[in-house]
């Protein structure tokens, strides 16, 4: 598939930044002499790619753990097909809720539909957090969540973030 | 503070001045000609102190990244979720196996019997499968896919 000049810029600036910018004064300035175009131009291009949120922030991504919330919950619900968007827009608007996602059901083994991310400073909190959502989600749609789970994380096993390979 | 250093990020002190860099540093970041000296600017610190304590923070892991977070399928890529369950003997070799692959951006291992959940990050949407085969054939365990079928909110930023 053709790629118009745009979008290879676009892959190459993706190439030269997913590992994470240069700490430099000038760390733009330096992407830009390492792609062979103008601060001007990569600004630009940057700016571009966040208004059409190909790139979806500019900043550090902390390890959850480090800086105090050493408990990552994975919640898992079962909902009903015709009111889970409803349920999820409302689960997703929720403080303590920091990812939230439709997927498809595995079944037999897994019935669960809607995943939200919960991240605190405890197990304990975090399952306090759940309870007192599950009793909210029951109150408002009552008999919509069949079934719920939480999967706590024990262990980073990699956090790398986007990996295209240099040339595709 | 501490000047300990280790890997285990777990244990890496923190003061105050390192929770505010963090949490200044965790969205518009300026597309300037000197960003960390305007960050330094917003929280009273000279641009080398921005630079240096960053730069102990991802080698300290307490950072495990500083940069522009893509989304990938805003160029006709994919992300998908996907899960693995993993005898216990087992689980050390197939996770280095499964990391292996730069198509995983994160993995966790996580309590339950579906013990290890990864992101796949790809350039077009049939590399999903594609690589959830490869690592079903170098492990021997089968991969089970969660792509996304709608999101209704994502956020990042944690206050540290």
């Amino acid at each position: 598939m053709a790629r118009t000049a745009a979008d290879e810029l676009e892959r190459r600036i993706i190439v030269a930044t997913q590992g994470g910018l240069p700490l430099v004064s000038d760390p733009w300035g330096t992407v830009a002499r390492d792609l062979g175009i103008t601060p001007e131009e990569l600004l630009a291009q940057i700016r571009s790619m966040l208004d059409r949120g190909v790139i979806r922030r500019i900043g550090a991504v902390p390890n959850h753990y480090a800086i105090g919330y050493t408990a990552n919950g994975m919640s898992v619900w079962d909902v009903a097909d015709g009111t889970i968007d409803a349920v999820g827009e409302w689960l997703g608007s929720l403080a303590a809720v920091t990812h939230c996602y439709r997927r498809p059901r595995s079944l037999p083994d897994w019935p669960y539909n809607l995943f939200a991310m919960l991240h605190g400073r405890s197990h304990d909190a975090v399952r306090a957090e759940l309870e007192d959502i599950a009793a909210r989600l029951e109150a408002r749609f009552p008999g919509a969540c069949r079934a719920r789970d939480v999967l706590f994380s024990s262990a980073i096993l990699k956090k790398t973030g986007l990996r295209i390979a240099a040339s595709g | 503070m501490s000047e300990r250093r280790t890997s285990r990020a777990t244990s890496v002190v923190l003061d105050n001045i390192d929770r505010a860099l963090i949490n200044a540093l965790q969205g518009d970041f300026p597309l300037s000609q000197r960003p960390f000296a305007d960050v330094g600017a917003r929280l009273g610190l000279p641009e080398e102190e921005v630079l240096r304590r960053l730069q102990r923070l991802l080698d300290e892991r307490v950072l495990t990244r500083f940069g522009p977070m893509f989304q990938i399928e805003r160029i006709g890529g994919a992300f998908c979720l996907a899960a693995m369950s993993i005898p216990e003997a087992d689980f050390d070799r197939v996770a280095a196996q499964v990391n292996d692959f730069p198509e995983v951006a994160h993995n966790y291992r996580r309590e339950h019997a579906l013990n290890m959940w990864f992101v796949l990050a790809t350039e077009r949407p049939d590399g999903i499968a594609d690589s959830a085969r490869r690592i079903e054939a170098a492990t021997g365990v089968p991969v089970f896919l969660f792509p996304k079928e709608r999101e209704y909110f994502v956020e990042m930023k944690l206050e540290a």
